[in-house]
């Protein structure tokens, strides 16, 4: 059984590479994340050169846990690119066994791209991300986002990169879109051989309530950021599905971004179509040292299951994800509470009577409570299960109303009932 | 040998210090406030005499809505900040916390209430507004917690409120009863001075019911008259060598070393306390704590018996105080008029009496422990003379009353120690409450500050599982 990774034919130990960003930066940072076992690094995205701001991240928090979001104004890497050419070149001879790719955004022309592209290549790299994504700073110079924003735009960027390039081209993609779609086709039509997702989301992350500015703050001012870690999960794995399901887009290979914080996250992203996976914000919380249990737990889950590959579950739950229409509608379940694992907290009640359907009952005791639920009542919305403090104790028992498949088409056909709750 | 002063007072101060210290940092308590689960009609909230609304506050501390935390917990107990450091809570809010049944540590609920209504008594928040005068006056016996805690809802309402006190500090036992490593002087002070803030309260103290003030007097200068007198001393033994001297009252000692200062309090060397109950623990403990180098605690009981809870038994024993189970004070043997020893009968537990606990029966074994001193803490006894002079209906000198503290006397209500014989303070405060909702109905006053206690709108009720509300308190 290996985690071992074939991207391209850009070969790596194991699929967890280091997302383009400060952890990517330069060569004492790379060097310790190679050591501590990373797969692979995407460098800190190469291009002309910028100036940051000092303050730069914020971060949202939710009941406790610090940095649930997280949000930052930073540019493109802001050190001179000789340096950032040469510590690749040490850093590669150092790992020669890991991926090294370089993320780039060239100024808005073909002859910068070519150039920059050259200039990468003969550090012996071995893939190139091309960084549509960055969402603020860039996009006012018609760079980043504006470019990934706009399908043609990418197109004929790609065009001019695949005109150059002799090395494997990722197209990262910005989710900063009502669909990834159209700039995905475009850029594979124009013959970019991979695509990464995502890259941060636009984002107000809150607001100092005594001085009235959002974060970060900058010298009484803010900007727009880019939102990512645990809390864009979700929307990283909708983006990265539809670019699995598109006939077009499915046929290269992606590497999965967003939200990555444990190999659970990543077995998921790989579910939905990722051959490697990049982090950021984990490793910028944790440190590099989380790479141990993210190889650890994704090996043992393999075993489990009996996967000696990663390509033995990459993409399998692709299918499962249908359209609404599809659904079928004679599949019902209802809860149930596990009395002997209650603790009686009433938060499975409050849900279902004050935001579902009253079908949890109260039988008042002091101190405690006794929560039974109304089979009849229950549609089986599952609000109770996810509030329930408690693995495991409300369950939802499989309870169809008829045996066969039924969809939503057949359902209006047959001319059943509606709004029947 | 019997004697004062046996400790420097750095050793006063470490052996006094606040036995459950306070929230270091925001941070700190922060990390328990979000831990609470915010159950709905929350076991903590039924099992709180007064029926905070807790998962709301904690939630407040969450929000940093520490105002409104600490106007959540005042609304409901004047007492609050005190509650939270007093209270046997593992036997009431955190022994009812669902965590308990994950077997996870409770939550901190004392803790975090002392964490939001600290800061309200020290910023001084004037979180309550008097209503105008309605002309009305009722006059209170006792600055105790129940006294109070009626004169705050009933100032609260327009009500014009005397308070006559014996003593010459307010907050009863809360000041003279309470070890001291609970509650410092200078907090039961700020309490009293915070719950007066408010206006509309005149305390006169140094007066006292049946000696300078009389309840006749009383009923015809006011409208209505609250007695919060609490209970008296402890009952006697009644056994040979109780007027030896050494042999002192449990609440008495106590008294001094809350009044006077600890390196003013004699303490023996050799201590035995008689009892188990709450007052017997602090006696033993706070003689331990001036210095005594042996204290024995007397019970008639068993460790399945007793009175205090496991929490309260663990300080003493951690303290370094003996426990003697089943066996009972029989005679205090002197010389020249001191106490030397104590003889105890062993004990065995015979059949359950009315309490439904096992008697215990005197075996005919004894035994003698050689101790300077003895403390008797066998639980205190009710003001029966004052109780029966003036004609009030009662059990054993317990004040009885109906609903809402009404007394057999024409505008007399009473609530607290006086009533229910001695339980603990968030009960005092709950009866001041009730006190004043009496009050107020008697005159006639609608209460719209007499926070619901225990709030059964919040309860959605469908039809078939309404609570029952003969259970709950309104
Ligand atoms: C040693 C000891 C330790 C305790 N420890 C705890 C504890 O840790 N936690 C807890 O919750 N409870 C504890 N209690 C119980 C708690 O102190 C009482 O339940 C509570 O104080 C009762 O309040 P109250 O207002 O009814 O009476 P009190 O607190 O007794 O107040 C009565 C007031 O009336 C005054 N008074 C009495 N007679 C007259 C009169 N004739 N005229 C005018 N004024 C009068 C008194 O001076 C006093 O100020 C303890 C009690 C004792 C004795
Ligand atoms: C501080 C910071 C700087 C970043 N800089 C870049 C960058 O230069 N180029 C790029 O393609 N992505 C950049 N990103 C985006 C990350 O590579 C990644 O796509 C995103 O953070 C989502 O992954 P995560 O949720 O694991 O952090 C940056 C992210 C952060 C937090």
């Amino acid at each position: 059984m290996s985690l071992a990774t074939n991207f391209l034919g850009i070969h790596s130990p194991n699929p967890y590479w280091l997302a383009s960003a400060p952890p990517t930066d330069k060569k004492i940072n790379v060097l310790r994340a190679l050591e501590a076992g990373w797969g692979g690094i995407v460098w800190k995205t190469l291009g002309s050169q910028v100036k940051n701001v000092s303050s730069r991240y914020s971060a949202v928090n939710f009941n406790g846990t610090r940095v649930m979001g997280f949000n930052n104004i930073e540019l493109i890497s802001d050190r001179p690119l000789d340096i950032n050419l040469k510590e690749i070149r040490e850093v590669l001879k150092e790992f020669p066994d890991r991926a090294m790719i370089v993320s780039l955004m060239a100024d808005n022309d073909r002859k910068s791209w070519h150039e920059l592209i050259k200039k990468v290549e003969d550090t012996g790299a071995h893939g190139l991300e091309l960084n549509f994504g960055c969402p603020h700073g860039m996009t006012e110079r018609g760079m980043g986002a504006a470019v990934g924003q706009d399908p043609e735009i990418a197109r004929m960027v790609v065009e001019w990169v695949m005109e150059a390039a002799t090395i494997p081209v990722i197209t990262k993609l910005t989710p900063n879109v009502h669909s990834v779609v159209p700039a995905g086709k475009a850029v594979v039509e124009a013959g970019t051989n991979a695509l990464s997702l995502i890259n941060t989301i636009q984002s107000v992350t809150g607001i100092d309530l005594d001085t009235f500015v959002p974060n970060p703050y900058v010298a009484g001012k803010s900007v727009f950021g880019g939102y990512c870690g645990p809390a864009v999960k979700p929307i990283a794995l909708k983006f990265l599905a539809t670019i699995s399901q598109n006939p077009v887009t499915r046929k290269v290979p992606v590497s999965g971004i967003g939200g990555i914080s444990t190999w659970k996250d990543a077995v998921e992203f790989m579910l939905l179509g990722s051959t490697s996976v990049q982090v950021c914000t984990a490793a910028m919380k944790h440190g590099f040292r989380i790479i141990e249990d993210l190889c650890d737990g994704m090996r043992n889950w393999m075993e489990e299951k009996g996967f000696e590959t990663t390509t033995d579950f990459i993409g399998k739950s692709v299918p499962t994800l249908t359209q609404w229409e599809d659904l079928d509608i004679n599949y019902h379940h209802i809860a149930n509470i596990n009395q002997d694992k209650c603790i009686h907290c009433g938060l499975c009640y409050i849900a279902c009577e004050d935001a579902s359907h009253q079908s949890i009952a109260l039988e008042y005791g002091k101190p405690y409570n006794k929560y039974t639920i109304k089979e009849e009542e229950c549609v089986g919305c599952n609000l109770c299960q996810l509030i329930c403090p408690v693995t495991n104790c409300i369950t939802m028992v499989e309870h169809r109303v008829a045996p066969e498949y039924l969809n939503w088409k057949d359902y209006q056909q047959l001319g059943l009932p509606l709004n029947d709750h | 040998m019997i004697t004062n002063n046996r400790l420097t007072g750095d050793q006063y101060a470490v052996n006094f210090a606040d036995i459950h210290p306070p929230f270091e940092t925001h941070d700190a308590a922060l990390v328990e406030a979000d831990r609470c689960l915010f159950c709905y009609d929350a076991p903590c909230m039924k099992m709180c005499p007064t029926s905070i609304n807790i998962p709301k506050f904690i939630k407040q501390i969450s929000t940093e809505n520490i105002k409104g935390s600490a106007t959540t917990i005042f609304s409901s107990n004047i007492f609050g900040a005190g509650c939270g450091k007093v209270c046997p809570v593992e036997k009431l809010c955190e022994g009812a916390c669902v965590y308990n049944l994950m077997d996870e540590e409770a939550i901190p609920i004392a803790k975090l209430q002392r964490y939001a209504t600290e800061r309200a008594i020290h910023d001084k928040w004037p979180l309550f507004k008097r209503k105008p005068s309605t002309g009305k006056k009722v006059a209170i016996i006792g600055a105790g917690p129940a006294g109070l805690s009626c004169a705050h809802v009933l100032s609260r309402e327009g009500i014009d409120v005397t308070i006559y006190e014996k003593e010459s500090k307010g907050g009863g036992l809360m000041t003279y009863g309470i070890a001291a490593y609970k509650v410092t002087p200078e907090f039961c002070n700020d309490e009293v001075e915070y719950i007066l803030s408010i206006g509309g309260i005149r305390v006169k103290y140094n007066r006292e019911l049946g000696k300078n003030v009389s309840l006749e007097k009383l009923q015809s200068k006011y409208d209505a008259v609250y007695l919060g007198m609490g209970v008296g001393l402890t009952r006697t033994l009644a056994i040979k060598g109780e007027e030896l001297e050494g042999v002192v009252d449990a609440i008495d000692f106590i008294y001094q070393l809350r009044d006077k200062g600890f390196s003013s309090v004699p303490v023996g060397d050799k201590v035995a306390v008689i009892g188990l109950g709450m007052t017997a623990i602090d006696a033993a403990t706070q003689a331990k704590r001036l210095g005594a180098s042996e204290v024995s605690i007397v019970y008639r009981r068993t460790h399945a018996e007793m009175p205090c809870t496991q929490h309260e038994l663990d300080i003493a024993l951690l303290d370094g105080c003996k426990i003697n189970w089943l066996s009972a004070p029989k005679e205090i043997l002197g010389k020249r008029g001191k106490v030397t020893g104590l003889v105890c009968s062993v004990m065995e537990l015979g059949k359950p009496d009315a309490s439904e606990r096992r008697s215990p029966v005197e075996t005919n074994e004894t035994f003698t422990i050689e101790v300077d001193m003895v403390i008797k803490a066998t639980g205190q006894i009710p003001f029966v003379d004052l109780v029966m002079q003036n004609g009030l209906e009662n059990d054993k000198g317990k004040v009885r009353i109906s609903d809402n503290g009404r007394t057999n006397l024409a505008k007399v209500f009473a609530g607290g120690d006086c009533v229910n014989g001695g339980k603990e303070v968030v009960d005092a405060v709950q009866a001041g409450k009730d006190g004043a909702r009496g009050i107020l109905e008697f005159l006639g006053i609608p209460a719209s500050n007499v926070e619901p206690t225990y709030n059964a709108s919040t309860v959605s009720p469908q039809k078939g599982n309404l609570p029952d509300i003969k259970l709950l308190r309104l």
